[in-house]
């Protein structure tokens, strides 16, 4: 049978410098925030990052691990600001493309379906195309438009967090909203992917919610178990996001305002350690879902 | 109605700003336009879609903040995953937002205030979705602090969403969508339809006059103003109370006042 299980230290090992590393999720909710931490723990660096951003944004550019950042927005919902992020783009510390919202994910799509671009009219009209190199393209059509030819985004490597995975890479997602972790996949060489819950094979033990397999296992390289894996960012239907967490990352970016002083508290030299930090398994899974 | 909050009409303002014959995604930012968007559907125009503000579609628009036993009724499944294809990128929604800055092109900005683009000054939250929002589908604003740091002079920082400045359009460009509404401020309501979409003053909020709103805007401004901005009735204030019961829209204009103000 087929098996993809790996530790994260593992997954994390299969990453090199200067990568291209998409990130599932959005902004507070639902990301590989496990994952991340086990970047930062380690020595990579010059990372492009891909993300619909929250504090996995944040983290890498204060830890000094991101090159250049490829995003719409870095946001914790009722933290509009991502404080550390603020500070890297405001000290000149990274490089980036600003992207729309909807331009990332057919970025994304371009990628997955192996084409240079796909065209849109998103961006026309805006200073994203100035700023970010971004080419025209006219149809070759009798209407003649002429639109912004959005690059593929193609990922050396992808990391998402999923509620169930099995050995064989197969996913189940839960909650209400998969965002766009299928194209992350599906862009990316390799995707790497964290779980609430591993099991054998999904269909002796979950086949009722095979409508939760949001994408195909050929997507998947690597699985892995990491209980509250996405905390402080949300699992729905799991638990909510770490609104206290998230206020003390926050403030910290203030006072002291100094990575290396708080990155323990944040990162932990281990998972099993910083779970313990937050109140361990059954207080993460006690956080109420977020009323919107 | 003296009791009316300058909130409440803010509110009041934003609804009709929604009123639609269309089925289409109306989606209010913040407490007043989210409420006014409720309140659009409720009333005049039944046919608009919203969601719960995370990924089901709701038919009785969710009150603000915490519910106590109200279950959301969900009707439908409008994820992100989903909202470009079926709500922005087919020109079926209404979104009413806040920017940081707006100039007289209708241009907003989100992103970034001074600085380089390498290394803004200010960086905000990135431009979201506001590009794809203004080449798709109709916009609308609110600002609840009506001053000249908000309504620029000369351009935004970083333009952000797309507006009616010709210098930005490229040959063979499909601008047909850009569909900037109205912008409800502390002060008054404004739209667009000035001669070549010169922003406009089409009502002025009780004791409010022209010239103050021209002296706290950074660009010229067309007076059209029709009369007073309406006061929404009894049947508008209950409604407005049953979508925000914990009285959020108190907190966004400075000392909460009320509708019919004494000259400043």
């Amino acid at each position: 049978m087929l098996d993809k299980r790996m530790t994260p230290a593992e997954i994390v090992g299969r990453l090199s410098d200067g990568m291209t590393v998409g990130i599932g999720g959005w902004g507070p909710r639902r990301k590989p925030m496990a994952l991340v931490r086990e970047i930062i723990r380690s020595d990579l660096k010059d990372l492009t990052i891909i993300a619909y951003g929250g504090a996995d944004v944040g983290m890498l550019c204060a830890a000094g691990k991101v090159k250049k950042l490829v995003f719409a927005f870095v946001s914790l919902d009722a933290i509009p600001l991502e404080p550390w992020f603020r500070k890297s783009r405001e000290a000149g510390q990274i490089e980036v493309l600003e992207l729309d919202e909807g331009m990332l994910q057919w970025g994304l799509k371009a990628a997955a379906f192996g084409l240079p671009f796909l065209p849109t009219r998103v961006g026309l009209g805006t200073d994203l195309a100035e700023l970010g190199g971004l080419k025209t393209v006219q149809s070759p059509y009798v209407d003649g438009e002429t639109l912004i030819a959005m690059p593929a985004l193609k990922l050396d490597a992808a990391l998402l967090h999923v509620n169930r995975c099995d050995y064989r890479g197969n996913v189940q997602l839960l909650g209400p909203d998969a965002y766009y972790d299928e194209w992350f996949a599906k862009a990316s060489v390799k995707t790497y992917v964290s779980c609430e819950e591993l099991v054998d094979k999904m269909e002796d033990h979950y086949h009722d919610d095979a409508e939760a397999n949001i994408f195909e296992r050929c997507f998947v390289t690597g699985v892995t178990e990491i209980v509250g894996g996405a905390h402080p960012s949300s699992m729905p239907p799991l638990h909510g996001p770490d609104m206290k967490a998230f206020k003390a990352y926050a403030g910290a970016a203030k006072d002291p305002g100094d990575w290396s002083a708080v990155a323990d508290q944040f990162v932990g030299p281990d998972e099993a350690t910083y779970l313990d930090s937050v109140g361990g398994k059954e207080a993460v899974m006690n956080i109420p879902l977020a009323i919107y | 109605m003296s009791d009316v909050t300058l909130a409440e009409l803010c509110i009041f303002a934003c609804s009709e700003t929604f009123r639609t014959d269309r089925e289409i995604i109306a989606t209010g930012i913040g407490p007043v336009p989210r409420v006014g968007a409720g309140l659009a559907k409720l009333t005049h125009s039944p046919g608009l879609m919203m969601t719960d503000g995370e990924a089901y579609l709701v038919e009785q628009p969710v009150p603000m903040g915490p519910r106590g036993d109200y279950q959301v009724k969900r009707a439908g499944h409008l994820p992100f995953s989903r909202f470009f294809d079926s709500a922005v990128w087919t020109g079926r929604r209404h979104a009413m937002v806040t920017p940081t800055q707006i100039d007289r092109f209708g241009q907003t900005n989100l992103s970034q205030l001074g600085g380089t683009h390498h290394q803004p000054k200010t960086q905000m939250l990135g431009v979201r979705g506001f590009p794809g929002n203004s080449i798709y589908h109709a916009n609308s604003m609110f600002i609840p602090f009506h001053s000249k740091r908000t309504f620029v002079e000369g351009e935004v920082d970083m333009v952000s969403s797309a507006g009616y400045n010709p210098a930005k359009r490229v040959a063979g460009g499909n601008y047909d969508h850009i569909d900037l509404q109205q912008m409800v401020t502390n002060l008054c309501v404004m739209d667009f339809g000035g001669p070549d979409n010169a922003v406009r003053v089409i009502s002025l909020h009780p004791g409010v006059t022209f010239d103050q709103v021209q002296e706290t805007t950074g660009f010229e401004l067309v007076d059209a103003v029709e009369g007073e901005t309406a006061l929404p009735g009894k049947d508008a204030l209950v409604i407005i109370n049953q979508l925000d019961p914990h009285n959020y829209r108190a907190n966004v204009i400075r000392d909460n006042p009320p509708a019919k103000r004494t000259v400043t």
